[in-house]
């Protein structure tokens, strides 16, 4: 290795040289204030790279007509019209579970779109070095059992099958609290999701673990959904959340003010079918500076992220806000028919919360 | 400026045209090419990897794993380190192979057999059966065995009952010798079927699938083999009124065994190497192990490097055992 | 000699008691497994799920208004078949070809009614079989004659036909040079299978020739780089190496210019199925005798004219169903693309079946993808296996 080390060094100069020019091109078209260079590749390609999983009804799914829906999907589509002014300049990338990371490290993918939880390990540069943007969903680790089976609690699972989902954090949760209660299992374990709840349908295990959006999501669908119910026990929290790579903090930050412009829209009541009346508003009176401000019409906060100006108008006018995100794709009025719950406003008791635009 | 004015005794070729010099001009540059491309690859890895902050080591294996298998004959649990889940994954590798080398080759050798049969029927199912298995893919026919087939049998009462058999969705219970060397059968205790020979359901799906498929591939081995053997050979035996399965049996399969046994010992590699689809239906052997592990740990390079060697360490005793097989089929020639 | 049809079915199904009752026994069986798969295929099963994703399954994401450069794909597809089918056609077919034949033609007849195609579809399928069965018919009827009176180096020239066929499919399907660019990640389902299993086939061809003569070669660094290599990739199982593709190789090139996971993919199967052909080809070159090489560099040709025309032409008849059989293995190994998430046949199904409105159907999904496969693999069989009887320089044509 040690041997290896100049003739490589020499070699790497090549394709160093080649992205420096090619970088250099794309920055001074680009104009901004901030030099990002994964701002920079998004801009010169024309399009987001988004990951995501594709399967799951509600977060991210091919319909029949091979668009995608979802949650996640829509996070992707409000930082796409963030970016490159077009929510549908966006190519989806489907990962599992066991690839996401990988894919988001070797820039394959600009931005994790996948319902994955945030933990230490994963956000530490030690670990897998990500970077979290807003959490999207609060979530936690629940159980989904059959009425019929008579289990109650975790402890009732003693002895008996579970479907999981291998390579995920919910695998390990349930190995940690099957060992507390001191109850042999079996884990049954797929790659995919689908795989999971087909076993699980077919009657191969008594419960099936998840995170419990997840699992109400799935009932939902499910050929007699009152057959099913979740058990009371939460395994463990599950925040869903966006993410992109450590090494560069000026993408993570126009990807977390984007998702906080959705929040912050939705706090200031502005809808996807308003914001154009409300952009007119803003710009007629001086005297409503938040609002100026948050809409771009006056400051340079997009400057300072290295997005245009109006980037807040944009995004919300491509998704609408949080709040419409969420009815849309897993709310009252989606096929999932989920709680706000955790996820309401901090106003309203939830935890979604956005700073200050200022 | 002077031309030379020594004799022409003996032109040397130009350098070009030189078969002295040419070999080693081109060894030289295709190994300087293979040396730069290594070199290159290698160090992006080291770069990429310290980047990562993932620099190759080894001292993860010994920490605990903290996940669960589903089934593994050597004993595991999720306090146990990483080294010992790969180590119950190989095993359970093992374990599909050897069963479904056994079976393969068992339903291969009477599938081969069948197409030389004097029954126009069964020559004929032989070669549909050899036809549509051959022509659709081994992973397609797994998840068809485990999500089709398997999980739509009934559990309980209701599962299938044969002497000494019992199929359910929770798994094939056989009978056997339980301890004190009495036969015992599957029989049910609280509605859960309880038997002294019990193989899970995946392990029985992947098993189904590898031996129906690669069943296929011998078939047609044993039947290049058969026919192989001269004409004349069946023509004696059928003269002396030995029946076509007698003759088979004493006078082809012998002399056929020469042809079969090399193809027999690709099959069986590939038998070896298909068991990594397991995966897919859910059975825990070496591959779907060490997928776990790399996304517990995001060890990626190492991680593969002990999955291929591990399974190139497999390939290579099959190899060694055909080899030796080879050999006995051999000396018995006259 | 000519039996009547009883007495070929006696010694067909009764040659001896046991015969018979071995025949009486499968009779009973094959029926009841029939009667029993029809009642369920017309009965309980439920195709809406086909029909309502046909077009995921066959395209997968790739955009509705630019399908029809698809379909013009499928007509110039329909024509080279016809074509080359009318050119080949010759010596009676064994029975398992007849017998695949025959299924192929009748699912072909029966699919398109059956799925309930829309009108329009069911215009283009027409149309394209008439196509196909067309020039199959009007160059088995001509098609020799017209050949015969083309300029000799015009008719060396056809062959090139087939590879420049393959790259106006590709600009077809990729796009660019006029036409709106369609990216990889929106190629899915069955046109992904065939890309990606056709890709790999033509580009792992001239390295397993390599592979392989290098393998045979005096230079010991040739011979054992290429040993090396074929060693190791036969040694590994498939879903390995693609894992590798898609979690090391971006670790192995410089950050961000890993290509994407759809190159990537296809890349591994290629060099996959290098090793495997080059074992192949080294088969068909071990069955060339030596005096042929001793011969043409007798005669004054260089090694690269020896391999060229002599060595290369006959190791590769002889190699021929070898290959073909690696070539249909590598189109049913494209299933494992599912397993690193990429939506090829089998990833579009599973993608499909995770649709709540569709939960449970796996039995119709994998019925139909097997049926897809076998039609795939069944008609390049039956191809090889034409082409290696006009081939076959030993019997009379």
């Amino acid at each position: 290795m040690v041997l290896m080390a100049p003739l490589n060094r020499l070699l790497l100069a090549a394709p160093l040289l080649l992205a420096l020019v090619l970088g250099g091109c794309a920055s001074e078209d680009g104009g901004n204030g901030v030099q990002s260079e994964k701002l920079n590749t998004i801009r010169s390609r024309g399009k987001l790279l988004c990951g995501v999983d594709g399967k799951l009804p509600g977060f991210s799914f091919v319909e029949s007509d091979g668009r995608y829906s979802g949650l996640d999907v829509d996070i992707c589509k409000a930082v796409a019209a963030a970016v490159v002014d077009d929510p549908g300049k966006i190519e989806y990338r489907n990962l599992n579970s066991s690839e996401r990371f990988a894919a988001l490290a070797s820039g394959e993918i600009d931005l994790l779109s996948r319902n994955t939880t945030e933990t230490l390990s994963r956000d530490s540069a030690g670990g897998n070095g990500l970077s979290f943007a807003p959490t999207t969903f609060f979530d936690g680790q629940g159980v989904m059992v059959p009425v019929a089976s008579g289990v109650k609690s975790l402890k009732d699972l003693a002895g008996k099958p579970i479907c999981v989902e291998s390579g995920t954090t919910t695998e390990l949760n349930l190995a940690d609290r099957m060992r507390e209660i001191k109850a042999a299992y079996t884990p049954l374990k797929f790659q995919t999701g689908d795989q999971t709840y087909t076993a699980y349908l077919g009657g191969r295990c008594v419960a099936v673990t998840s995170d419990r959006s997840q699992l109400a999501a799935k009932r939902t669908s499910f050929p007699d959904p009152k057959a099913h119910e979740l058990l009371p026990e939460v395994l463990s929290k599950e925040p869903l959340t966006p993410a992109t790579v450590n090494a560069d903090p000026a993408w993570a930050d126009a990807v977390r003010w984007t998702i906080f412009s959705l929040f912050q829209a939705e706090e200031l009541g502005i809808t996807k079918a308003n914001i154009a009346a409300k952009l007119a508003e803003a710009k007629a009176k001086p005297n409503l500076a938040d609002l100026r401000r948050f809409l771009g019409v006056e400051g340079d906060f997009g400057k300072q992220l290295g997005l245009p100006p109006d980037f807040v108008v944009k995004a919300v006018s491509a998704v609408g806000n949080y709040g419409e995100i969420f009815e849309r794709n897993v709310g009252a009025t989606s096929k999932l028919k989920l709680e706000r719950g955790l996820n309401r406003q901090w106003s309203e008791g939830g935890l979604i919360y956005s700073p200050p635009f200022r | 400026m002077s031309h030379s004015l020594e004799p022409a005794a003996a032109p040397r070729p130009p350098w070009w045209r030189d078969r002295r010099v040419m070999p080693w001009l081109v060894q030289a540059f295709v190994g300087l090419v293979i040396l730069v491309v290594i070199a290159f690859l290698l160090g992006n890895l080291v770069r990429n990897l310290t980047a990562a902050g993932l620099l190759l080591s080894w001292r993860w294996l010994g920490q605990p794993a903290g996940f669960d298998l589903s089934e593994s004959v050597l004993p595991f649990n999720a306090e146990m380190p990483y080294w010992r889940g790969l180590l119950a994954g190989l095993v359970n590798t093992l374990r599909a192979v050897g069963f479904g080398l056994v079976g393969a080759t068992l339903l291969g050798t009477l599938l081969g057999m069948a197409s030389f049969s004097s029954n126009g029927l069964l020559r004929r199912l032989a070669a549909v059966y050899v036809e549509v298995i051959r022509n659709i893919p081994l992973l397609l026919q797994l998840v068809f065995w485990y999500f089709v087939v398997f999980l739509s049998l009934p559990n309980g009462t209701e599962a299938l009952q044969f002497p000494g058999v019992v199929l359910a969705k929770s798994g094939f219970y056989g009978a056997g010798f339980e301890a004190g060397w009495h036969w015992q059968g599957p029989h049910l205790v609280n509605g859960v079927w309880q038997a002294p020979l019990r193989l899970s359901v995946e392990f029985t799906a992947l098993l189904t699938g590898l031996v129906a498929y690669t069943g296929a591939f011998i078939a047609e081995v044993v039947r290049g083999g058969i026919a192989a053997v001269p004409k004349g050979q069946w023509e004696a035996a059928a003269s002396l009124g030995l029946h076509w399965a007698t003759t088979l049996r004493r006078v082809v399969l012998p002399q056929a065994l020469r042809v079969i046994i090399p193809g027999l010992n690709s099959q069986y590699i590939s038998l070896a190497k298909n068991s990594s689809l397991a995966v897919a239906v859910g059975y825990t052997d070496l591959y779907s192990v060490a997928e776990t592990t790399l996304n517990q740990t995001g060890r990626a390079v190492e991680v593969i490097v002990l999955l291929l060697g591990a399974y190139l360490v497999l390939d290579l005793l099959i190899s060694a055992l055909m080899n030796g097989l080879n050999g006995l089929v051999q000396i018995r020639e006259r | 000699m000519t039996l009547s049809l009883p007495q070929r079915l006696k010694r067909e199904l009764a040659a001896t008691p046991l015969d018979g009752a071995v025949s009486a026994v499968l009779i009973v069986a094959i029926t009841a497994a029939a009667i029993g798969f029809l009642g369920w295929a017309f009965g309980r099963a439920q195709w809406l799920v086909i029909q309502a994703n046909g077009t995921l399954l066959a395209v997968g994401r790739y955009p509705v208004e630019q399908q029809w450069r698809l379909w013009l794909l499928v007509g110039l597809l329909a024509a080279a078949t016809g074509l080359g089918w009318g050119l080949l056609r010759g010596r009676r077919w064994p029975f398992n070809d007849r017998l695949a034949s025959v299924l192929l033609v009748a699912l072909g007849l029966w699919a398109p009614a059956a799925l309930g195609l829309s009108l329009p579809l069911q215009v283009r399928w027409w149309a394209i079989t008439a196509l196909l069965l067309g020039l199959r018919w009007a160059f088995g009827r001509w098609g020799a004659a017209g050949l015969a009176r083309l300029h000799p180096r015009v008719r060396r020239l056809l062959p090139l036909g087939f590879p420049l066929l393959y790259l106006i499919g590709l600009w077809l399907i990729a796009g660019g040079l006029g036409l709106g660019s369609v990216a990889p990640s929106e190629w899915g389902g069955l046109l992904l299978t065939l890309l990606m299993a056709s890709l790999a086939m033509l580009l792992s061809f001239p390295l397993g020739v390599l592979l392989a003569l290098g393998r045979r070669s005096e230079l010991p660094l040739l011979r054992w780089g290429s040993v090396l290599y074929i060693e190791f990739i036969r040694g590994a199982p498939l879903i390995t190496l693609l894992f590798l593709g898609q979690n090391i190789l971006g670790f192995l090139l410089p950050g961000g210019l890993a290509p994407d996971r759809v190159w990537r993919a296809a890349a591994v199967l290629t060099l996959f199925c290098a090793a495997y052909l080059a074992e192949a080809v080294r088969s068909g070159l071990a069955a060339v005798p030596r005096g042929q090489v001793e011969a043409a560099r007798s005669l004054g040709l260089s090694v690269p004219q020896t391999l060229g025309a002599v060595v290369l032409p006959q190791a590769l008849r002889t190699a021929l169903p070898t290959m073909v059989g690696q070539f249909i293995s590598l189109l049913q190994d494209t299933t494992l693309l599912s397993l690193i998430g990429l939506l090829d046949l089998l990833g579009m199904a599973r993608s499909v079946m995770a649709n709540p409105a569709y939960l449970g159907k796996n039995a119709e999904v994998y019925l139909t993808l097997a049926v897809l496969f076998w039609c795939c693999c069944a008609a390049l069989g039956l191809g090889s296996r034409a082409l290696e009887r006009r081939l076959d320089t030993t019997r009379p044509a």
